[in-house]
């Protein structure tokens, strides 16, 4: 059996030394510290895109809630304006139909008098009318005219009774 | 069988360059040759799978990864964070054994870890190495690991020459372990293979459908028994740190 052979037993383990003490140092020294740093750079990496991920919910969460209050607010604002607004126009229109009253009012109150006026010049010339008239109607029955201030009375008192 | 057909001639040692140094023989042998191979093979294995270490690794980068977790993973499975140290070292113990019994794989090579020389050389070293780092951690309260806690005083004279001989046995066991299937699984194999030419092509197909099966056999042997290798020497580092 080979495997019993002293004499081999040197050269296999210096052999044996000089390859195994070798390959631990290639090991130590380059692959293990090679694929540790790989490994844990990638280890790192995950942790850190898992981290981002996380930080951008929160973000995008909290963008959606400040949407959210910005839209309510908005609502609010919007909902105050209307309610300004339409208490300004209110307040026009009164002040508007108000002064608008008080113009129509002096306008129907100059009317008025313009129209009595009228009435008063009417009734006037209607007495003049009325005092001719009667006065011809004398003449034409008795034959003679009368005398002046006769048929104004008597019309005077007739507009008076009406009047 | 005729000289160079035996069963075992696989395992002789042959000088490849003759080397003395300060009187002793250190002749470059077959033995040797496969240790190079194996350091050169695991080392471009490794550094080669890592060259670019991309963020996402091919397909040999996720092999040399593999290996590098699947040993990180048994350390820290069997020793705890204590073991960090010492990974290297276990690691290098498991890439050795582990492409030396495949190089052994390979028709017309040799099978460095089928000599109890180096498998006993390993065991021992390990043996020595967890001793002196179980000394050292625990001074001589280390003495106490051959009594376990509990055990009745009484057992005592009985329990302590058992645990003491177990404990020294185990570079024996380590190492004949690895020796013993590595040689009997290529002698196996070679005397399959003789016959298949000594029945000829009438029964000769008989054998090598035997000599297919143990060669996927004896792959799966080459690992398990680095395994083996790294798994014990993991458990008997947790034993040096921890006692019991």
């Amino acid at each position: 059996m080979p495997q019993l052979d002293v004499t081999t037993f040197a050269p296999q383990l210096i052999w044996l030394t000089i390859t195994f003490t070798a390959m631990f140092f290639i090991m130590w020294k380059i692959a293990v510290p090679k694929i540790s740093d790989a490994l844990e750079t990638r280890q790192m990496r995950l942790e850190d895109n898992l981290k981002k991920a996380e930080d951008l919910k929160r973000e995008a969460e909290a963008t959606l809630a400040a949407y959210e209050k910005a839209l309510a607010d908005a609502g609010a604002q919007a909902h105050n304006d209307i309610q300004a607004i339409q208490e300004k126009l209110h307040e026009a229109a009164a002040k508007e139909e108000a002064e608008l009253g008080e113009k129509l009012d002096a306008k129907l109150a100059k009317s008025e008098k313009a129209i009595a006026a009228e009435v008063d010049k009417a009734m006037e010339s209607v007495r003049d009318v009325a005092i001719d008239v009667a006065a011809e109607a004398v003449q034409r029955l008795t034959g003679e005219a009368p005398a002046g201030d006769n048929i104004s009375k008597a019309v005077d008192t007739v507009l008076s009774d009406k009047a | 069988m005729a000289e160079g057909q035996s069963p075992l001639a696989q395992f002789e040692i042959k000088t490849l360059v003759p080397i003395e140094m300060f009187g002793v023989n250190a002749s470059f042998t077959n033995s040797s040759l496969f240790m190079v191979l194996t350091v050169i093979t695991v080392s471009l294995f490794l550094i080669g799978g890592m060259r670019r270490s991309a963020m996402i690794p091919g397909r040999w980068q996720s092999m040399a990864e593999l290996s590098y977790v699947f040993i990180a993973n048994m350390v820290k499975d069997n020793v705890g964070s204590e073991g960090r140290p010492y990974f290297p070292f276990i690691f290098t113990i498991f890439m050795f054994i582990l492409v030396g019994n495949f190089w052994g794989m390979m028709p017309y090579s040799f099978t460095f870890t089928s000599h109890i020389a180096v498998t006993f050389a390993m065991a021992f070293f390990v043996f020595i190495g967890v001793t002196i780092i179980a000394i050292a951690k625990h001074k001589l309260h280390f003495l106490t690991f051959f009594m376990p806690p509990g055990v009745p005083m009484v057992m005592a004279p009985l329990l302590i020459p058992i645990e003491i001989i177990s404990y020294l046995s185990r570079p024996i066991s380590l190492s004949v372990r690895l020796f013993a299937n590595m040689l009997a699984g290529h002698t196996l194999l070679k005397v399959f293979a003789g016959f298949i030419i000594s029945l000829g092509v009438a029964a000769g197909w008989l054998p090598f459908v035997f000599v297919v099966a143990l060669t996927g056999l004896e792959f799966v042997i080459a690992f398990l028994q680095a395994f083996v290798f790294a798994i014990l020497t993991c458990l008997y580092l947790n034993d040096a740190l921890h006692l019991h």
